[in-house]
């Protein structure tokens, strides 16, 4: 990582997940120097959480390996972690960010041997996998973390524990002093890729999730079907840790709802069409998926891939929005509503309900320091009175990955737009 | 119009620009995206009691079924329970435009004529704007009696112990039969209600006018 001075000439994108990424290595790999900034401790956001990603189900560690390697070999781009931007002020060509940077207590001497691991006792939950499990309070936030380097968790700063991962560490990479501070970035134009969260399916009060430890997300379900994730690949229930063969997904959890986000997300329908993947692959004997919908929206190209799972004799598909879950005697979730073709009624109980949750910017427009316009969602639109703070990814539209990419890279070329014409006006 | 309203008009047949005119809420119904969760979240047990639940009435309006729809009897087994209202992701007001439906049904003189929701509405009206209160025993012996004299003697025989409590404890007189107890002010009530159908016809005609 060369250290570069960031002057009006550099892009600042915001958001390492893989919009940011995307944009980042576009702009510099045309020669413009980049600031990326990622809040967590590693790159990769939300598709690193994969188990798999549509339509070809590969690993998304491939697609984000590509990057990584595009990234390692590239000089222009330096790269912040664990850090926020909290402000940004100025205006086209000329911006000024500052970003918030929480102390990682762990230096570039790291080699992630994992010493500090073993030595310490303390357990913190673990929001690589949704809060499912607890991992070490010095840990590798994933296995392929970038920067491969461990982190401490606050909470062991001032206890035996963290004392004790200092004397474990062979290359005196922890730094116990580290403290949180804030610089300055300059910017001639600035790509806001902050991605996505799930929407909180609490707030869907009739499907109980929080009050129904069988009822879960749909990002939970794909760390549940991930070999690294909590259960070690094992689609297992919560509840009770039963082995969950018959499972429900329910479609629209939040999208498409007045009551909730007005928007269609777009990604929900291809992600239980995969998961039904999933569950055959685990449970090729016996699984068996439902899917509860009101219509399947297979975007783009994937049409094919929709028939595909509908010729599948272990999916079924009901055409309904389901009403209401409870849960009987067993743990077992079940689900009311009435199926629109033939309108009869139906109380089925399933082993495990994964809502499809829908997709909420990360930070909805007015959150972001300085103005911007943002849609009824909270989505970043393109409009000129943004100057040239560029939405990408899911910061600008419910996206699937392959079309977060595209439009990221659009976002770059505007950037470079920018600055281009900054470098003409000073030369 | 541009090609594409032009192509939606199409579809917008007689029933549903009728309902939209005449029916209070009638211009939602063309919101509905066949969710079922109207259906799925309605306390009455519809597959016998209603025929039609919500969402199936608001596509039998799209698809022009006139007769089927104002002869129905489903709109009338509505609670008011308000459950479809909250749960609607397209915020319809699913109960106001059941009831709307009822109405127009009952003004153009379609409803069921003895679907028992529609003649309890018709008799606790008369009984209740005749004296200004409502006489209980009369508006129940009226219900009793809806379907002739030989059931409605079994409707009573059938009741008959809860009447004696009734009696008993003091809740139910039987003098009430004759005449009953009476507004003071009956004069001011038949006034007030002539003045309230006068407001009621020039709404609407106003809103027939458009």
């Amino acid at each position: 990582m060369t250290e570069h001075v960031a002057t009006n000439e550099t892009i600042l994108v915001v958001g390492g997940g893989i919009s940011g990424m995307t944009a980042a290595l576009e702009a510099a790999e045309t020669g413009k120097n980049v600031v990326l900034v990622e809040k967590n401790p590693a790159l990769g956001g939300r598709t690193s959480q994969l188990y798999r990603y549509f339509p070809k189900l590969c690993h998304p560690t491939c697609g984000l390996e590509i990057n990584l390697r595009r990234l390692k070999n590239n000089p222009r781009v330096r790269v912040l972690t664990l850090a926020e931007v909290t402000g940004i002020e100025g205006r086209t060509g000329n911006y000024t960010a500052s970003v918030k940077i929480k102390p990682r207590y762990v230096n570039e001497n790291c080699t992630a041997c994992g010493d500090c691991e073993r030595a310490v006792e303390m357990k913190v939950d673990d929001p690589f996998n949704y809060n499912l499990g607890q991992h070490k309070a010095a840990f590798l936030p994933s296995a392929m973390a970038y920067p491969q380097r461990y982190v401490l968790d606050p909470a062991i700063i001032g206890s035996a524990d963290a004392d004790k991962a200092k004397a474990a560490c062979k290359y005196g990479a922890i730094d116990l002093d580290m403290q949180e501070e804030t610089i300055q970035v300059k910017a001639g134009a600035v790509v806001w890729a902050t991605g996505w969260q799930p929407y909180d399916a609490k707030k869907i009060q009739p499907y109980g999730y929080g009050r129904f430890k069988n009822v879960i997300t749909s990002v939970e379900f794909e760390r549940l079907a991930d070999i690294h994730g909590p259960t070690g690949g094992k689609i297992l229930r919560p509840g009770d840790g039963k082995e969950a063969k018959n499972i429900a997904f329910i479609q629209c959890a939040g999208s498409r709802d007045e009551n909730h986000l007005r928007h269609c997300s777009r990604i929900c329908c291809m992600a239980s069409l995969k998961q039904t993947h999933y569950v055959r692959e685990k449970y090729p004997e016996d699984g068996k998926s439902t899917i509860y919908y009101i219509d399947i929206r297979a975007i783009d190209r994937f049409e094919d891939f929709y028939q595909k799972v509908q010729a599948d004799p272990s999916v079924s598909f009901i055409k309904s929005k389901v009403a209401k879950i409870t849960e009987d005697e067993h743990g077992n979730p079940v689900c009311w509503g009435v199926n629109t073709e033939g309108y009869k009624r139906y109380t089925t109980p399933h082993d495990l309900v994964v809502l499809a949750v829908g997709m909420e910017p990360s930070v909805k427009g007015i959150n972001i320091p300085g103005h911007i316009v943002a849609d009824s969602s909270g989505f970043i639109e393109a409009d000129p009175t943004n100057g040239a703070v560029f939405g990408a990814g899911c910061a600008s539209n419910a996206l699937d990955v392959n079309r977060a990419v595209q439009s990221a890279t659009a976002a770059a070329l505007r950037a470079i737009q920018v600055v281009n014409r900054v470098a003409k006006a000073e030369a | 119009m541009s090609a594409n309203t032009a192509l939606a008009e199409k579809y917008r047949n007689n029933f549903l620009k009728e309902i939209e005119e005449q029916v209070e809420m009638g211009d939602w119904v063309k919101m509905c995206m066949q969710c079922g969760v109207c259906s799925g979240s309605c306390p009455t047990n519809f597959q016998s009691a209603w025929e039609h639940p919500p969402q199936e009435l608001f596509m039998m309006i799209r698809a022009g079924k006139r007769e089927e729809v104002l002869t129905s009897t489903s709109m009338w087994n509505c609670t008011s329970c308000y459950n479809c209202i909250v749960r609607c992701p397209r915020k319809l007001p699913i109960t106001h435009i059941m009831h709307g439906i009822a109405e127009y049904a009952h003004r153009i003189g379609m409803a069921p004529k003895m679907q028992a929701t529609r003649f309890f509405s018709g008799l606790f009206w008369k009984n209740a704007t005749k004296t200004g209160r409502v006489n209980e025993l009369k508006l129940s012996m009226g219900l009793y009696f809806k379907d002739g004299f030989a059931q409605g003697v079994k409707n009573g025989m059938a009741m008959q112990s809860v009447a004696l409590g009734l009696v008993k404890a003091g809740r139910l007189n039987v003098m009430e039969l004759f005449g009953g107890h009476k507004c003071k002010d009956q004069k001011g009530i038949q006034a007030m209600l002539k003045k309230a159908y006068e407001i009621e016809r020039n709404r609407k005609a106003a809103k027939m006018a458009g």
